[in-house]
């Protein structure tokens, strides 16, 4: 990952973890102000993690995906959600979706390098009408084309720099 | 209504409390919440110098574990002391009352866990203060997890020192000296107000050592949940405190005797514990003098759905069903029609308005009618509901919530909700409903930890008053609340005028008609959305 | 005493035990999958998961899990109720349901706890289908294969991995109807600290974990213009038979041999022969160190579950381990010099295949640093079970074969190479030599018992020559990892530990007959291992005769500079942490 933090030598996990505790029984709660921390647990931040609390890592992960509230990729500041409900997919919602992937390089599922971007597929938006929608963060964009996705992009990434 | 500040006076907080001081500040401390309610119009004052919050709504309730809600401010523990807070530990600890009597008192009150399970409190008490052990904990399951349901929230936010007294006397009790409460993350202002209230607490000499100069000792502290409703089960939530995967253990010991740590544990419900404080206060006679023979004291219900106000309501166990949904509740929205009742949340069963009326909402009662009283989830249907649509919706839940241990309820349960899935598709067959009764019958039979055992209550249930709407999904592939949009034929009435809108509007051109002649769908291409309904200016487009 | 009913039958347990346990008592058959209790190793999972021992309590809705309930005074249990036999049969559903059910060309067909359950029961067809967990076969490493796909979740393999061995590579990933067993960042077992002890697949009920097949390997080989020539593990003989309907402990060397030879092996040698070889360069290495003050105690190497092992937990302790190659590898490289030299044969036309109780030799074997001129020592290793698949296979009537002997060279071996399967057995064969060694004079009492049984750490002192010399033996990783502890933090003191990193020793191999649970088993096996040494005339590795030929034709003086560079290895220190 290129989050900077992630780079970085722990020295605050190591920090987190002296304050929290080093027994076994810490671990959530360290999960818990690891991810408030870097925004998600990061792989290496788990092997950190178990090394400090001598726990094998393999548990340290079978922990984090246990729990619904625990995430392993780093979320965008900019969430979107292409419907793939019926209505929008018949509309071409898929095209949309492959479209936006291309341009911001990463697949539904996943959050662009620089942290702006993430894509989910989500199940109907209920504004079947307007198919295909997609909507960012919470805004709804209605009949969308796959070639106005690079306009609609365009307006978050100078919001961004601006 | 007091607003939730929470500055606080920084005065006396270098001061802990004794007997006499906490006597003395009760007083002056009760005159200060005196004077603010006095200015509000939401608060008042009965004979006996006790608040109540004024309005049909709370004055038709009897409120005992939300007795302080909305009427202190939680962040400041003053206010809480005013109210009697922490006088029950008090009076145990100054009389040198024995462990033995308060597990005897306690046992004699049936309290019985308002999480669901309905086991008498006292009695798990005397079974942890029966064990010798190096180390014994109390912990306050604050694990809410039901969808719709928010009793403990509310306890936790606007109440939190009534949870902390409870575990202490409970600490007291049975000789523990640490207490965990296991609170949802997704409960921010919740976890908040705990901290500020444990501090608080701490600062005052009302929890940590030596409590009010006595020689009890007992500290709490707060552990967060991570997303995850199994470890609302006692020995998943003590699994996750481990540290571990909040997957329920098996059931060779109980967690009286070997629970956290593998040391004798007490595991109670907010409500359950908020309730301490005034039996100890009141007496056991008092307390079984209210609700019924066997399920004695109050129960809060968060009754949501299809009624007019929807909201926290605390009766007396016992009270009619009807009683909270008519005469608390204000009775069904937009004059429809009660359909049935959802009690417990996931893991509870529909009663259906035929029986509603001979409800009474107590344990025994509920269990007969294969519901149960669970954490106090109430939801109220009408006609429009489908009960096979919210059989599949809890078996969602349910599915997505499983720990995965064990078979019946990981494979299952996925094997319930696919049937139930074809079934409001359409593609269900009458083979299917023995066949969902079983399965039902040997998950509720076999699993592990009370998920599993509850989860197909909502399926059995719906089975068991509602099996006439399975038969006409399966058999006719009619939904008759309309909601299962599979089973839904669109269909363009007498009253189309041709505008030819819903054509235009259509997303896959399943529309045909030349204009100002009436328009036909093509039920085989229609894929259900609804945009020709919504879009036609005369209404002519129904289902049927 | 509790009295209860069961079936009927007036009934009566000692306080404690389980309905599982008090049925077995009264011959009554709870089929059970996730339960596992392996008495004399102290071994149990109770997940109590897969529901399949549920029975009816007379008088209660709840059916009850006889594997984690104990028996209660005047409880009226019934495990043949239609109730009771109609739940284990959904439950037996429901599993199949999530199940490939490519039962014919499953590795673990004819072997599988599933599939017998679904046998006795009767399954014909299921009443429910449904979406089945998808995941990508891990058969990346040298010695295991995981398929989850086939994996029922009873958590036996996670008991033995993060229990019994500590080694802490299986963690269940995920949850409800997607959880599975998978390892760190869901790994290829490669990529992890799993020291392939195969503990786990000793364990699991089903297909899920399963060992490499390597016998094509071994047909390619024996089809092509190359000498191949096979060794057989002290544990094998002791174990095969059982894959044959013989009573577990039964000895079948020359039988073995014979079918060796019929598989068309052109020399059929036995590791034993090795383990003597081991002995003289071990005992050396520790009569060195000992008068030379070098760096003590000394580890025995001859495991590679172990070995792998040290080199992730212990690495302040990496340059303790002796550093002998283990046996089969010293094998390997004599016989691609020393024999390669006898039978006129130049290395590379030479294919050595070990026949090994394990499935971590299988990784062992590709290590690259165990290897001469860019041959490697080993270039085949199968296991027990896969021998007797290929005996299967080539159509020989195991039972009833003549018995024949190992081959002239390396072939010959003494009682303490025998005693290399069991735990203990190479700290008392080491014990047995290093004595003579270090005082010169003759051992007269040969047996040291304490070093004998299933005890997770054994431990005796002998005075060799005036010195008490401290011996610590542990099987298993967990007690090595206890053991290990203690020496590091200067808690214990000793001048030699054996370590096997199966409870047990090789005996209770990755790559042995399964045992089911049956640990009585294990007990017949090693008794057979003693048995065999006690009948042996010669009980001490350096008095092997053929050893002492090696020695004077090729390798020169015991742990000489010809030893050193074909029978000693080295260690790494460097692995990754996860």
């Amino acid at each position: 990952m290129c989050n900077n933090k992630v780079k970085d030598d722990f020295t605050e996990l190591k920090h987190i973890i002296d304050e929290t505790g080093h027994e076994e029984s810490a671990l959530i709660s360290i999960l818990h102000k690891t991810q408030e921390y870097y925004g998600y647990i990061p792989r290496q931040a788990q092997g950190f993690i178990a090394h400090e609390l001598k726990i094998p890592a393999s548990k340290v992960y079978g922990v984090v995906s246990f729990y619904s509230y625990f995430v392993e990729k780093p979320k965008g500041k900019y969430q979107i959600s292409v419907c793939l409900g019926t209505a929008c997919y018949v509309k071409g919602a898929a095209d949309v979706l492959k479209r936006l992937e291309s341009e911001l390089g990463i697949k539904f599922g996943e959050t662009t390098p620089d942290l702006k971007f993430s894509i989910a597929q989500t199940r109907c938006l209920g504004d079947c009408s307007n198919a295909p929608v997609l909507m960012i963060n919470d805004k709804l964009y209605s009949k969308v084309s796959p070639d106005e996705i690079p306009l609609i992009l365009e307006s978050y990434k100078e919001e961004v720099s601006s | 209504m007091t607003s939730s500040s929470l500055k606080y006076s920084k005065d006396n907080t270098d001061k802990r409390l004794d007997y006499n001081s906490l006597r003395q500040l009760k007083e002056e401390a009760y005159k200060n919440l005196k004077k603010r309610v006095l200015k509000d119009d939401a608060i008042g004052i009965n004979e006996n110098g006790t608040f109540y919050l004024k309005g049909d709504y709370y004055e038709k309730q009897l409120r005992i574990a939300l007795r302080n809600c909305g009427i202190i401010d939680p962040g400041n523990i003053e206010d809480s002391i005013a109210t009697d807070g922490y006088k029950a530990l008090a009076d145990l600890l100054e009389n040198n009352v024995s462990g033995q009597q308060i597990v005897d008192d306690m046992t004699r009150a049936n309290l019985r866990g308002r999480g669901g399970a309905g086991f008498n409190a006292g009695r798990k008490w005397a079974e942890a203060l029966s064990h010798e052990a190096p180390h014994k904990y109390i912990v306050c399951n604050a694990d809410e997890g039901d969808p719709g349901a928010f009793m403990d929230r509310s306890i936790l936010e606007l109440d939190p020192h009534s949870v902390l007294e409870g575990m202490a006397i409970a600490g007291y009790a049975i000789g523990a000296d640490k207490g965990f409460i296991y609170v949802r993350a997704e409960y921010p202002l919740a976890v908040r107000n705990l901290k500020i209230a444990i501090n608080q607490a701490m600062e005052k000499g009302l929890l940590g050592d030596n409590i009010l100069g006595s020689n009890f000792s007992f500290s709490i502290e707060l552990r967060l949940g991570a997303g995850a409703f199994v470890c609302g089960e006692a020995t998943a939530l003590i699994e996750s405190i481990e540290g571990h995967r909040g997957m329920p253990r098996n059931k060779i010991f109980r967690t009286a005797h070997k629970g956290l740590f593998q040391m004798p544990t007490v595991l109670n419900n907010v409500e359950t514990l908020a309730n301490v404080h005034m039996i100890m206060l009141n007496g056991v006679d008092w307390f079984r003098s209210i609700g019924t023979k066997d399920s004695p004291g109050t129960k809060v219900f968060s009754v949501v759905g299809k009624v007019l106000n929807a909201g926290l309501v605390e009766v007396p166990m016992g009270t009619p069903l009807t009683s909270i949904i008519y005469d608390i509740s204000g009775g069904i929205k937009n004059n429809k029609k009660l359909k049935a009742v959802q009690t417990g949340g996931p893991s509870g069963g529909c009663i259906p308005a035929s029986l509603v009326e001979s409800t009474t909402v107590d344990f025994e009662c509920l269990e007969s009618l294969g519901s149960i009283m669970g954490s106090g989830g109430m939801v109220v249907m009408d006609e429009d509901d489908c009960m096979v649509d919210i059989a599949r919706f809890f078996m969602e839940f349910t599915v997505e919530e499983s720990c995965g241990k064990c078979t019946p309820c990981r494979v299952g349960n996925k094997r319930i909700l696919e049937t139930l899935d074809r079934i409001t598709q359409g593609q269900g067959s009458e083979k299917d409903l023995p066949y969902l009764k079983e399965l039902s019958e040997v998950i509720r039979d076999t699993s592990l930890c009370g998920l599993g055992q509850a989860a197909t209550n909502p399926v059995l249930s719906t089975l068991r008053y509602f099996e006439n709407e399975y038969i006409s999904h399966v058999k006719n592939k009619r939904c008759m609340a309309k909601v299962c949009r599979n089973l839904l034929i669109y269909f363009v009435g007498e009253g189309c005028i041709g505008c030819g809108l819903c054509k235009i509007n259509c997303p896959v051109k399943c529309i045909e008609g030349e204009r100002k002649i009436r328009h036909i769908i093509d039920p085989e291409k229609c894929i259900k959305c609804g945009t020709c309904m919504e879009k036609c200016p005369v209404h002519a487009i129904t289902l049927s | 005493m509790i009295d209860f009913t069961i079936n009927g039958i007036e009934a009566s347990v000692e306080e404690g035990t389980t309905i599982l346990d008090a049925a077995k008592k009264y011959n009554i058959h709870i089929p059970t999958l996730c339960h596992l209790k392996l008495h004399d190793l102290n071994v149990e999972n109770a997940s109590a998961s897969c529901r399949v021992c549920m029975v009816e309590e007379e008088g209660k809705n709840k059916m009850i899990a006889a594997c984690s309930t104990r028996v209660k005074k005047g409880m009226r249990i019934r495990t043949d109720s239609i109730r009771a036999i109609r739940t284990r049969r959904m439950m037996i559903e429901l599993l199949l349901s999530d199940h490939p059910k490519d039962c014919l060309i499953c590795p673990k067909n004819g072997k599988c706890e599933l599939q017998n359950l679904a046998a006795d029961a009767g399954i014909r067809s299921l009443r429910c289908e449904g979406e089945r967990r998808v995941c990508t076969i891990d058969d990346d490493s040298f010695s295991i294969i995981r398929d989850m796909n086939k994996c029922i979740l009873c958590k036996r393999c996670e008991t033995m991995c993060n229990e019994v061995q500590t080694v802490g590579v299986l963690t269940d990933v995920g949850r409800g109807f997607h959880t599975v067993v998978g390892t760190v960042f869901d790994r290829p077992m490669h990529s992890t600290t799993c020291t392939f002890c195969g503990q786990c697949i000793a364990v699991c009920p089903t297909g899920a974990l399963t060992e490499v097949d390597n016998t094509a390997d071994v047909w390619d080989a024996i089809s092509s213009d190359k000498t191949v020539i096979v060794q057989t593990a002290p544990a094998v003989r002791v174990a095969l038979g059982e894959e044959f309907g013989m009573e577990p402990g039964t000895v079948v060397t020359g039988k073995m041999v014979t079918a060796l030879k019929n598989m068309g092996f052109d020399y059929v040698y036995d590791t034993n022969f090795a383990a003597d070889v081991t002995i003289v360069e071990e005992a050396s290495e520790f009569a060195d160190r000992f008068k030379n003050g070098g760096r003590l105690p000394i580890l025995t190497s001859c495991c590679p579950s172990w070995i792998k092992f040290v080199e992730h937990n212990f690495k302040e302790l990496i340059d303790i381990p002796s550093s002998c190659k283990s046996p089969h590898e010293m094998f390997g490289s004599l016989a691609k010099s020393y024999l390669a030299e006898k039978l006129g044969k130049k290395p590379e036309d030479i294919v050595v295949v070990s026949v090994m109780p394990c499935v971590a030799k299988k990784y062992e074997a590709q290590r690259p640093e165990l290897g001469n001129s860019g041959n490697s020592d080993v270039d085949i290793v199968i296991s027990t079970r896969e021998l007797a698949r290929m005996i299967v296979d080539s159509t020989q009537d195991f039972v009833n074969l003549p018995d024949s002997s190992f081959d002239r060279f390396m072939g010959q071996s003494t009682g303490a190479g025998t005693i290399f399967g069991s735990t203990g057995g190479v700290a008392e064969a080491t014990l047995r030599t290093a004595y003579e060694f270090l005082t010169g004079e003759e051992l007269k009492e040969v047996n040291f018992t304490a070093l004998r049984g299933f005890e997770k750490i054994k431990e005796t002192t002998v005075n060799i020559g005036g010195t008490q010399i401290n011996v610590a033996v542990a099987s298993g990783l967990g007690n090595a990892r206890k053991l290990l502890n203690d020496v590091r933090d200067g808690i214990k003191q000793y001048h030699i530990i054996e370590i096997m990193a199966c409870p047990g020793g090789c005996i209770d191999g990755g790559g042995q007959p399964y045992m089911h649970g049956n640990t009585e088993i294990l007990t017949k096996r090693m008794n057979s291992i003693y048995n065999i040494d006690n009948k042996k005339h010669i009980r001490q590795s350096h008095k092997n005769p053929e050893v002492l030929q090696l020695y004077n034709e090729y390798l020169g003086e015991f742990y000489g500079e010809k030893a050193h560079k074909l029978l000693h290895t080295h260690f790494y220190a460097d692995r990754s942490e996860i």
